[in-house]
């Protein structure tokens, strides 16, 4: 008996793995069907915040080179914009559930990277921006039921998310700096 | 008047193993619920990022694996030292992407296939021209749900 349970169980602790896989998620954006024609979406200036970054992993944003430890305060205002600044995106009353009427900015962050960019920079990027999102919202869920996002039910997630979008737009590479 | 010496042999008896099996099968049961199968031998070589904001993958069995990193040094001389993809057990190119992800898709049950997840495991040093090259690719299979594998980060903070 146990002899057979031991050669069982030195099956399994030699074929199996412990490892638990955990990563980044993200949604690609369906390719788009080519009988439409291509509409270019007029977004203004004010309302993009530009991060490109080149083949020697440095940031640009919005014209202005940054590090990457900037980055996550930098989206965080740029969403908020609290002073209602020129210079920062437009908001939009917008009716969310349980908050009501409120201005909704109209960000939208670009992100373009080159065909050179190494991976851990594109990796950490997306990081940062998600760790903003993360931020931005629970400080909304923080303000409005004392809890971090995390720990509300789905209707409430649903309407912060509303109250905070994040919407990251990837552009296609390409070969800024020229090639290797 | 000795009560308690009892003549005798002094040997120790020895230890039952009657409960032995019982110990063994809860081991093995332990390793069985916690544990996952291989997935397929590495050709390839990588260490993933680290990143913070992390979600686990859940439900492995609707998960493929694109794996992209360095070629084992046995493969070094016949595949070069360039980041390369490997699907299941071989070296792929960008093009077979699209059959992979149909073989994938018909290896699941009818309903399961839109829930599948593709985890792309790059190693860090890999260029962005190939991902891109990929998720295109992933793109027009449309198969749109991306997880990009990375290992949890120290906070710094």
């Amino acid at each position: 008996m146990a002899d057979i349970a031991f050669l069982l169980l030195i099956f399994f602790l030699v074929s199996t793995t412990m490892d638990v896989d955990t990563g980044i998620y993200k949604k690609l954006p369906p390719i788009p069907e080519t009988d439409q024609p291509d509409e270019e979406v007029k977004v203004k200036k004010r309302n993009v915040l530009a991060i490109l970054v080149n083949r020697n992993d440095e940031l640009l944003v919005n014209g202005e080179l940054l590090d990457i430890s900037q980055l996550r305060e930098k989206t965080k205002e740029f969403i908020l914009n609290p002073n209602n600044s020129e210079e920062l995106p437009e908001k939009q009353v917008k009716t969310v559930p349980y908050f009501g009427d409120v201005m909704v900015s109209k960000g939208l962050v670009s992100l373009q990277n080159d065909r050179g960019t190494s991976y851990e920079m594109y990796i950490r990027v997306q990081d940062e921006l998600a760790i903003a999102a993360r931020e931005l919202k629970d400080e909304k869920a923080m303000s409005k039921w004392g809890k971090v996002y995390s720990e509300l039910d789905k209707e409430q997630q649903d309407a912060v998310k509303k109250y905070v979008p994040m919407a990251i737009s990837e552009a296609e590479p390409k070969n800024v700096g020229g090639k290797r | 008047m000795s009560k308690f010496k009892k003549g005798g042999s002094k040997e120790t008896p020895e230890i039952s193993t009657a409960s032995l099996p019982d110990i063994v099968f809860m081991l093995l049961f332990f390793f069985m619920v916690s544990t996952t199968m291989r997935d397929v031998e590495l050709n390839v070589s990588y260490v993933q990022p680290q990143a913070k904001e992390l979600t686990k993958l859940e439900k492995k069995d609707l998960v493929s694996n694109i794996h992209v990193g360095v070629p084992l040094r046995k493969y070094q001389k016949t595949f070069g030292t360039e980041s390369r993809i490997q699907l299941n057990d071989q070296f792929a190119t960008v093009d077979d992407i699209q059959s992979f992800i149909a073989s994938e898709r018909e290896a699941r049950k009818e309903e399961l296939r839109n829930k599948l997840t593709t985890s792309l495991k790059v190693d860090r040093y890999t260029k962005m021209g190939i991902i891109v090259d990929i998720k295109q690719e992933l793109r027009k299979a449309s198969a749109l749900k991306l997880n990009y594998s990375a290992l949890q980060g120290a906070e710094e903070n």
